[in-house]
């Protein structure tokens, strides 16, 4: 950066000279918004939590109950986020290479799960899922139980997960190179061999994005599913389920130790992705 | 290589090229798409609707004209109106320092910025319980000068806050960065004052990516539960939003009425996805910046 010739040049300052005004303003009011509304109660949060100590946490995390929960939520988080990489792959892909009527639609409906409030979705796959519900039923009569069990927990997990997989595979299908799927066929692969060791290939790092951010939502989720998973004890409790239970119950340590657990496993997921996309970007130039 | 040796090739589809798939396994694919988004996406929004008016309209309307109901309607459109604003002005304020101007740990701020979107929602109510609760940090503070925060209003608009104070900063920042700063610099050399400059060239620029965010966050504002659920106390007519609403009635089996005030919530999902389509098709490319992140 070319700086003026005067001697001020010299001086060290925090941001590269602009002639644009307000950047104290906005930069103060952004710092002073999420330090008030984000960084000081999550710090207060971590700040409780390091007074219980590491072996407090361990306790905490160990006690029957919680241990169940969380086992729950990450066992049936992971099972839905596999789910949905898997379906959400072939939505991606109809969506973008397919044209049929409806289309347009079709890639708008993925989006409901953002837009739709938890626990409408909650009620709702609980309504269609109970014993006399429109799927429970036909799945009574052939001996399935979904709600008020794991799978229950499992559709709704599904649900949440799915746009995420999609909306982070979907624009990769379409700056897919025409020329590598052509040379490969030229070179004498079958149309499946083509997908499976030239286009899957590429599309791995956004499955594997959207798989950590399905998982991550899945673990974190509450509205959804606490209707249709009937919440049993060492069954289908699930971790924020708990938090709540722990603050009717005045036991704010408790609390501050399931919601730590949770906050270090988002941290953990954000590194992952951060991680793929740091290894795509070296391996294939994008992310 | 000279024109002839190549065949023109037919645009597809017209016949299969190496690089399509056979018509069974198109058809096959979109069955499947079709049946997954059916099963798990289509038919619980239609159970809303359906279970709603199950007893007539009559009973629908009913429910929805409930005390309880309305007062939960009115606490909604406050908590948004108060949450939507501020967060708008938040993102404009954190896109300009972010997209014009060069500092040290700018990433590390925008990470920041989108930290609650990692955080369960549970979580961040209970971050605020401890922070303004009884046995909070400042919950004897309170309670000596006659104030409550948690279990009342106030309360539920900082959960809503923490919740969806990403939503327009994370369109705006990428749009404002793609577009430089070029334009107001030429502004301000042309006599504007900042505001000016910030008001008639900026806010264009930007408009509908900021709508976008607007409509994005306004959506999940109205229908936040789990961390508005953890600071509401749940005390009807006065501290129960929409969606707590919807669960008070639920679990005490009042099933048509939780349903038809679900479907005002599902209806506003239905228009925001309506809105959310327009905007990506009619102006894709001014909100584009935002979803090529």
């Amino acid at each position: 950066m070319s700086a003026p010739s005067s001697t001020r040049a010299n001086v060290w300052r925090f941001r590269a000279p602009s002639v644009l005004p307000g950047f104290a303003l906005t930069f103060g009011c952004t710092l002073a918004y999420l330090g008030l509304i984000v960084i000081l109660p999550l710090a207060l949060l971590v700040l409780r939590a390091s007074g219980l100590g590491f072996f407090g946490l361990y306790d905490i995390a160990a006690e029957p109950r919680v241990a169940a929960a969380l086992r729950t939520s990450f066992l049936v988080s992971f099972g839905a986020a596999a789910i949905d990489v898997v379906f959400g792959l072939i939505v991606a892909w109809v969506l973008s290479r397919y044209d049929f009527p409806g289309r347009r639609l079709l890639d708008a409906i993925v989006d409901l799960p953002f837009a739709l409030p938890t626990a409408v979705a909650g009620i709702s796959l609980a309504a269609l899922y109970a014993p006399n519900g429109w799927l429970g039923a036909p799945l009574a009569d052939a001996g399935i139980k979904v709600a008020f069990t794991r799978a229950g927990i499992l559709v709704a997990l599904i649900f949440v997960g799915l746009p995420f997989v999609v909306r982070t595979v979907q624009p990769l299908i379409a700056e897919l190179e025409a020329e590598l799927e052509e040379a490969s066929a030229t070179l004498g692969a079958s149309r499946f061999q083509t997908v499976r060791r030239v286009l899957l290939p590429l599309l791995a790092p956004a499955l594997l994005t959207g798989f950590a951010l399905a998982f991550a939502r899945g673990v974190a989720e509450y509205g959804s599913v606490i209707f249709i998973a009937g919440n049993l004890a060492y069954v289908s409790e699930i971790a924020p389920l708990l938090i709540v239970v722990k603050l009717e119950q005045y036991d704010y340590a408790g609390a501050t130790g399931i919601a730590t657990i949770m906050l270090a496993m988002s941290f953990a997921v954000l590194l992952v992705i951060n991680l793929i996309q740091a290894w795509s970007r070296k391996r294939f130039g994008y992310v | 290589m000279s024109e002839a040796a190549v065949a023109p090739l037919p645009k597809r589809p017209v016949a299969r090229k190496a690089t399509d798939e056979t018509r069974l396994t198109r058809a096959l694919l979109i069955a499947v798409s079709l049946a997954f988004l059916g099963l798990f996406l289509v038919l619980p929004l239609a159970v809303v609707f359906a279970e709603g008016l199950k007893r007539g309209v009559g009973a629908y309307l009913e429910a929805l004209a409930d005390s309880d109901a309305l007062a939960s309607i009115r606490l909604t459109l406050i908590v948004a109106a108060i949450v939507v604003p501020a967060n708008a002005a938040f993102g404009l304020a954190a896109a300009w320092a972010v997209a014009k101007f060069s500092f040290p740990g700018k990433s590390v701020l925008i990470t920041l910025i989108d930290l609650p979107f990692s955080v369960s929602p549970v979580v961040a109510g209970l971050i605020y319980v401890l922070v303004f609760g009884s046995h909070g940090l400042f919950g004897s503070w309170l309670s000596a000068h006659h104030m409550q925060i948690i279990f009342s209003t106030p309360g539920i608009v900082l959960a809503t806050i923490f919740v969806t104070c990403p939503f327009v900063a994370r369109e705006v920042i990428p749009l404002m960065q793609e577009q430089g700063t070029v334009e107001e610099e030429a502004a301000l050399t042309l006599g504007a004052s900042g505001l000016a400059a910030f008001v008639t060239v900026t806010l264009p620029n930007i408009k509908w990516g900021l709508l976008y965010g607007v409509l994005l966050a306004n959506a999940r504002a109205m229908g936040e539960f789990g961390a508005v659920s953890v600071v509401s106390g749940h005390i009807r007519g006065l501290t129960n939003t929409v969606p707590l609403q919807v669960e008070i009635l639920y679990n005490e089996y009042n099933i048509v009425a939780a349903f038809a005030l679900a479907s005002l919530l599902a209806g506003l999902a239905l228009v925001t996805l309506g809105v959310k389509t327009f905007l990506e098709w009619r102006h894709a490319e001014a909100i584009a910046a935002g979803r090529r992140r």
